[in-house]
């Protein structure tokens, strides 16, 4: 029961810090805001992987497999698409032809 | 080796909260990405180290499938289609979340603690949610489904009733956890909530539900951390699933609703319904480009006001060749984002940067409302109900309260759009009939190519 009085400390003040971070966050870029927050979601890839590679259960290395998959392709999409629309935010014109 | 692993994952949540920071800036946002990425990359390597992994096969399989896929669809989306991207990622890691939960339980088995038992079962319900859901929102924004709200009779009633089952079945489980049957039979009711509890919100609401989404794809993750006993999973969850309750909460804002009227009123019909009574037939003065351009030729400040017509139009570069124009003429050009522009928070924001648009130049409500009464024009295109001066007068108008453009404060107001048709909550816009306004009737691209054209001819 310690262990879980811990964790949940450790949560109730990530969101404390998420709330303080985020809400100064312009609303010009909530959308590179949402898609790179998503990707951060994706750190469950470090739970897939265990799954994946652990044990010798197949249904559970299944699962974890599926779980890799789905959980690279939210990480890897949601950065490289931030990147993209990140790319295009320029200021003045000078920055603009490239 | 445990120590160095929760070390370095440490350090990879501190790098995710300081790519948040440094995504409030324009000037670092970029930077505060790669930061991000470089705490995910460093997360996914200690945890390859890890002594229990045996086989990695799956692993290799895994990560290349997946980052094929991913690198794939990020490369190719078109900026318009980004809120459906993002649904569609949110609601894989909303699965990666519910599977690593359930395989945890099929590997460690029965023997099980209380709070992992709570934990596993609140992130198989969220995480399947949150993947139902999003693929839903997917189809309606993608326009594989209506858009338009699906309802039933005794659908909120049918909701909860589910949600309760679940929960119930959930408590089962935690008394009981050496059945796998209850958590089979929540998964299925988590697939059909995720359904019902998504179709009845309609197409022009979607931004409210991505980013509620994206806060349960988090929460997801928080609960499957706490299933694994894994802090940066906690962390980075919370992080997660506050900017999406963040986000959220400025979408309800800015259309003066609140969350549970978006998600249960089931507004906006396809055809609009058109329940403002119509007035006595006033007169609408039609212009042509010509005439526009030559009031716009002897302005001295212009504020453009786009809508997600303008998007879907594809008008956003030669808009950009507009402006450009203008301010060769020594016009001031500024833009007005309202927060509900486009289909999701920020949204229009993107796509004008996409067209080159320099952001200096694109000021938010607050900053530029106050401006509209010293501005010569104001240019509407493709937005109608953010621009309706019912919003501050009609009491009994669906639209009343809505924060709005102070358009209407514009020596003179140019509304480009298809036709007279109302916007989606199905109002209509006196300022359409002001003798200020100039309509100027046709398609968001053509109209803004001729006026281009005809500037040019002055």
């Amino acid at each position: 029961m310690e262990g879980i009085l811990v964790s949940l400390y450790i949560f109730v003040l990530a969101i404390f810090v998420g709330f303080e971070v985020i809400t100064k966050v312009p609303p010009l870029l909530h959308t590179p805001l949402m898609s790179g927050s998503n990707a951060i979601s994706g750190i469950t890839i470090v739970g897939a992987l265990i799954s994946a590679g652990a044990g010798h259960n197949q249904l559970a290395k299944i699962l974890g497999l599926l779980a890799v998959i789905t959980a690279t392709i939210n990480v890897v999409g949601g950065y490289m698409v931030t990147d993209r629309m990140l790319e295009m935010f320029k200021k003045d014109k000078s920055e603009q032809k490239r | 080796m445990v120590t160095i692993t929760n070390i370095v994952y440490l350090i990879s949540a501190s790098f995710f909260i300081l790519g948040l920071k440094w995504l409030g800036s324009p000037k670092t946002a970029r930077k505060g990405n790669f930061l991000s990425m470089l705490g995910m990359l460093i997360a996914i390597v200690v945890t390859l180290l890890d002594k229990n992994i045996l086989d990695f096969t799956y692993i290799i399989a895994g990560l290349i499938i997946g980052a094929a896929i991913g690198a794939y669809a990020a490369k190719t989306v078109e900026m318009t289609a980004m809120p459906q991207m993002v649904a569609l990622f949110n609601g894989f890691g909303g699965a990666a979340s519910a599977l690593v939960a359930y395989s945890e339980y099929v590997r460690v088995g029965a023997h099980m603690p209380l709070d992992v038992s709570i934990t596993l079962v609140l992130s198989l319900l969220i995480g399947v949610v949150t993947f139902v859901g999003s693929l839903v929102a997917y189809a309606k924004l993608q326009g594989l489904m209506t858009g338009a709200p699906i309802t039933f009779p005794g659908q909120k009633f049918a909701n909860g009733i589910l949600l309760l089952i679940a929960l119930v079945l959930g408590s089962f489980f935690v008394a009981e956890p050496a059945v796998p049957t209850f958590l089979l039979v929540i998964i299925g009711v988590a697939l059909v909530l995720g359904i019902t509890s998504v179709i009845p919100i309609g197409g022009a609401d979607m931004p409210v539900v991505i980013s509620l989404l994206n806060s349960y794809s988090g929460l997801a993750a928080a609960m499957t951390g706490f299933v694994l006993s894994n802090n940066v999973l906690i962390i980075s969850g919370a992080l997660v699933g506050a900017s999406g309750i963040i986000l959220t909460n400025i979408m309800c804002k800015a259309m003066n609703r609140s969350l549970a009227n978006v998600l249960f009123g089931a507004v906006g019909t396809a055809d609009g319904g058109g329940t403002g009574a119509k007035k006595d037939k006033a007169e609408v003065t039609q212009y042509t480009a010509e005439d526009a351009a030559v009031v716009l030729d002897s302005a001295r400040s212009v504020i453009i006001i786009p809508g997600y017509g303008l998007a879907v139009a594809q008008a956003q570069h030669v808009l950009h060749e507009f402006a450009e124009l203008l301010m060769q003429k020594g016009i001031k050009v500024r833009y007005a984002i309202h927060p509900v522009a486009g289909r999701m928070p920020g949204h229009m924001n993107v796509l004008l940067a996409e067209a080159n648009v320099p952001y200096d130049m694109l000021y938010e409500m607050d900053q530029i409302n106050d401006d509209f009464q010293n501005t010569d024009v104001a240019l509407v295109i493709g937005a109608n109900d953010v621009i309706n001066p019912a919003a501050r007068t009609q009491k009994d108008s669906p639209l009343y309260g809505m924060p709005i453009l102070n358009v209407d404060q514009a020596r003179t107001v140019m509304i480009i759009k298809r036709s007279l048709s109302p916007g989606f909550a199905g109002v209509d816009n006196e300022l359409f009939y002001d003798p200020k306004t100039m309509m100027l009737f046709g398609d968001a691209k053509e109209m803004v190519t001729e006026l281009v054209k005809e500037i040019k001819n002055i």
